[in-house]
């Protein structure tokens, strides 16, 4: 009896295991790939919906739906040295978007915090100002299907008029210089 | 089906290698791998008077729980080990909200049963910490005893304590020392302060 349940409980982790590979993703993702599946929920604050070109509010959306050309979505954590000490850059990448009249539209910023609540998301928007739109990603959901990246982490993304998008930049570390790090986004995106 | 079910459940419940993920630790963080959540069973209560403790400090000086005595709030950190996921990703977030202690009256106390060489050398990561983090390394751990959170391994739980200005306690909570303690749980205790 015991030998059995301990054979049926084997069972179930091997089949459990195979499903949890299935829906966990490997490694970060890769340049020229698709982003994973998933959604965020549309922003509470209706300028943070304006700035994402969402005209919902009660819904959710896929990266890829965002009506602009290149979305860099930044993974950062509330706990994280390095996500608090880049925060002024990246707020600058922002301010340098949105004052170039070239760019401005076809470049959005999204921060996804992962493990944190939307409380801790909340509290770290206001000490840095972040001026765009940060998720909660709590149970570190989302996080693993990006492949459970350390953090700071930017994934750029490439839409193209067709409606399929890619990957274009995957990178690991503080971006530093908010110019330096634009001119990689617009020349790696291929952005006219 | 029921094996499978519960080998899910397994698989969902236990913590990932989600924590401590901040480029700052890279390579410098031991994984413990999942622990017994909780590992001790304190005797003290809320409404029951703080245990006086004086401790060494990474900054210098040793910090006494009386010395806030008719002064401040006091909210303990304690955690389990330096260089552990779980952790290095709390304190480095504690240390963004300053403002948040400040305005409940309160200091933040952090406390591990980690020497003070291993503390000075593992907080220097997260940069300038503005709140005392105290060693219990020796008598080891005997803090973490007289408050009922030394765990059979040596290590504290991860423990959250806040004591009023009349040195009595608000708020005891052990977390399961595998996840991060809510901080709007913190906040939301602070709040209660406010009207006593």
């Amino acid at each position: 009896m015991a030998e059995k349940r301990w054979k049926d409980l084997l069972i179930g982790c091997l089949a459990a295991a195979l499903l949890a590979s299935s829906v966990w993703a490997g490694g970060p993702p890769a340049v020229g790939e698709k982003i994973p599946e998933f959604t965020l929920p549309a922003p509470k604050d209706s300028s943070e919906r304006g700035y994402l070109g969402l005209t919902f509010l009660n819904r959710s959306f896929r990266i890829p739906e965002l009506k602009t050309e290149v979305v860099i979505l930044q993974v950062f954590s509330m706990y994280c040295p390095y996500c608090q000490a880049d925060a002024p850059h990246v707020n600058a990448l922002y301010q340098l978007i949105e004052k170039n009249e070239k760019f401005k539209g076809k470049i959005k910023i999204l921060g996804l915090g992962a493990g944190n609540s939307d409380f801790e998301v909340a509290t770290f928007k206001k000490r840095y100002e972040v001026p765009f739109p940060l998720f909660s990603d709590r149970d570190f959901r989302i996080h693993k299907l990006l492949g459970e990246v350390r953090t700071p982490y930017f994934i750029g993304i490439r839409k193209f008029p067709d409606g399929s998008h890619r990957v274009f930049l995957s990178r690991l570390g503080m971006i530093n210089s908010a110019e330096a790090f634009l001119t990689e986004i617009i020349k790696l995106a291929e952005l006219k | 089906m029921r094996s499978f079910l519960f080998a899910l459940t397994l698989l969902i419940l236990t913590p990932g290698p989600g924590w401590g993920l901040s480029e700052v630790f890279s390579g410098k963080i031991y994984q413990p791998g999942h622990l017994k959540p909780i590992d001790s069973k304190s005797h003290l209560k809320v409404g029951q008077r703080a245990p006086n403790f004086s401790l060494p400090a990474i900054q210098g000086g040793v910090v006494s729980l009386r010395d806030f005595r008719g002064k401040k709030n006091v909210v303990l950190s304690f955690i389990p080990a330096a260089w552990t996921p779980v952790c290095s990703d709390q304190w480095p977030g504690y240390n963004i909200v300053k403002d948040i202690f400040d305005n409940h009256e309160a200091v933040l106390i952090g406390i591990s049963v980690d020497n003070i060489p291993t503390l000075y050398a593992w907080t220097r990561e997260m940069g300038h910490l503005w709140f005392p983090v105290l060693s219990d390394f020796y008598p080891h751990g005997a803090v973490a005893k007289r408050y009922g959170i030394l765990r059979t391994d040596g290590m504290a739980e991860r423990a959250i304590v806040i004591i009023d200005k009349r040195g009595k306690i608000r708020f005891f909570h052990v977390s399961d020392i595998n996840v991060r303690p809510d901080l709007e749980m913190i906040v939301r205790e602070l709040e209660k302060l406010k009207n006593p």
